[in-house]
């Protein structure tokens, strides 16, 4: 048996004793606990980055209306919009709000996705790992390394806190999809463990806070912009760890504040649609109409 | 207590809106339909808090029929499964509560016929479910094992009578968790197994004294 691996200083410390990488430990970690071998992990991530590009696919080819009829065509508004237009960031930054938007579009029309870690948040990690490898030539095999390095993340931060908005609040899916994604960018980048690990701990720190609070109780409002926007912090918190620059709150203290943040936000915020954005007028208004 | 793997994290790949409210409950469905195994006259499905509050809008009462009629969390159907042949040929209801002593996403399904069973379960996030009672039993079923769930008489030799048998299959114990309404009368036991049980080793089992329900409760595909 490996040694026990719950914490990001636990899993920096058994990189650097082994001198492998961050998914080669989790790999190892994985196997060891007997449940899965190494081809198991791998080709469920291989499934799921699969999943991934097909979503991405469908939901740029797609502008059926969610069953509400609140959502359905941001992404066909936003790809016209780069073609006509272009926009102040490159290339690969448009994808990613794009794929994001694509992703979580599909999502909310009960298309298939992969939840990663959760439905609600499951644009984030295939925009950012999906269009910077297109841009960038990563190969298939990297992609599933990046993956699992995302995995991982989200893994060690589940350790101590469930992923679920109805127990974290959108801190714990959208916030920690930010930092898996973030980890897996930093991974293809050639960041090093230090470099993905801080990145991580700069993107969940930027998402303390953050409520569940959707309108009439859909995954719609604000979840589906929510994805493009946590998609961008996560290349943010990449480009700030690659710059060297450190989270002065180490990640494991970090994950510790988002706990005990969750446990401190009120249920009205936890996913029960009766606080925040939920509660406002036009939310009820919403409500009256597509509830009825 | 069980970690979550890497695997849990980046998957399922599954019908969307929600991993708690759809996948989730798809999955606290299919454990549910495993341990009733039988065919209900009527199922009712009890929703508590944020499954009662938001449950219709992230398709949670589609998931959780969708499971007991056994469809996977990626099955193309759990869209429109009120409108499925399957769907059609039970009859089922609805019921939404709030209660905060259970858990935000909490689910009892009452199943009638037969056999009458009320079966508890949470959602617990990422898609990961747990069943939490049978009807007055504590019970802690996550599906990723194969699981032998039995209610039998509480005397003594009844638990090292059923490890016996079992490890004539050579199958490793993962977990195992007993509880019982008092001292000599109904009890539970929840088996977690590293492998699969022969049938023989099965019936073995069921012809122990004072067994009263044996049910081999298969893992579910994640």
């Amino acid at each position: 048996m490996e040694h026990v691996i719950t914490t990001f200083r636990q899993l920096y410390y058994a990189c650097k004793e082994k001198n492998k990488t961050i998914y080669e430990v989790a790999l190892d970690y994985e196997v060891s606990k007997g449940e899965y071998s190494e081809y198991n992990v791998r080709l469920q991530a291989a499934k799921s980055l699969n999943a991934m590009k097909e979503a991405i696919k469908i939901g740029l080819n797609s502008t059926e209306p969610s069953p509400s009829g609140m959502s359905g065509d941001d992404c066909d508004k936003l790809q016209k919009r780069f073609k006509d237009s272009g926009a102040v960031l490159g290339k690969t930054a448009q994808k990613i709000m794009t794929y994001a938007l694509a992703t979580s579009e599909q999502n909310l029309r009960m298309g298939i996705i992969a939840a990663c870690p959760t439905a609600g948040s499951c644009g984030i990690v295939p925009a950012v790992l999906i269009a910077y490898a297109e841009d960038n030539n990563i190969s298939e095999n990297d992609q599933i390394n990046a993956l699992i390095t995302a995995g991982e993340v989200g893994r060690i931060v589940s350790v101590k806190m469930a992923l679920a908005g109805a127990v974290g609040g959108c801190q714990a899916e959208c916030g920690v999809a930010s930092a898996m994604a973030t980890a897996a960018l930093t991974q293809m980048r050639g960041g090093s463990i230090k470099q993905i690990i801080n990145a991580a701990a700069l993107a969940l720190k930027n998402v303390l806070g953050l409520t569940c609070d959707p309108v009439c109780g859909l995954v719609e409002i604000p979840c589906v912009k929510r994805n493009p926007f946590l998609a961008i912090h996560a290349v943010t918190a990449s480009e700030l760890a690659m710059a060297g620059i450190i989270s002065k709150i180490p990640a494991d203290e970090v994950v510790d504040a988002m706990e005990q943040t969750g446990k401190l936000m009120s249920p009205l915020l936890k996913e029960s649609s009766q606080g925040g954005l939920a509660k406002t007028k036009t939310a009820i208004a919403l409500e009256k109409n597509i509830l009825k | 207590m069980r970690q979550s793997s890497i695997i849990d994290i980046i998957s399922p790949v599954m019908a969307g809106p929600s991993s708690s409210h759809t996948a989730g409950a798809v999955r606290l469905g299919l454990l549910a339909r495993n341990v009733y195994n039988a065919k209900p006259d009527k199922i009712t499905f009890k929703l508590y808090n944020s499954y009662a509050l938001t449950g219709k809008g992230h398709g949670t009462d589609k998931g959780l029929l969708a499971g007991i009629l056994g469809f996977s969390v990626d099955d193309v159907r759990i869209k429109n499964v009120f409108d499925t042949p399957e769907a059609k040929q039970i009859n089922y209801g609805f019921e939404y509560y709030e209660d905060f002593n259970r858990h935000p996403n909490a689910v009892d399904f009452v199943f009638e016929g037969g056999l009458n069973m009320t079966i508890s379960g949470d959602s617990i996030g990422a898609g990961e479910i747990v069943l939490t009672k049978i009807n007055k039993f504590s019970v802690n079923l996550d599906g990723k094992y194969n699981t032998l769930l039995l209610v039998y008489e509480d005397m003594p030799g009844v638990i090292s009578s059923v490890t016996g048998i079992i490890q004539k299959d050579n199958v490793n114990i993962a977990s195992l968790h007993c509880d019982r309404s008092g001292k000599g009368r109904d009890a539970s036991m929840c088996i977690c197994l590293d492998g699969e049980l022969s049938k023989h080793c099965l019936a073995e089992v069921s012809e122990l004294k004072h067994m009263y329900i044996v049910r081999y409760i298969k893992k579910l595909e994640s």
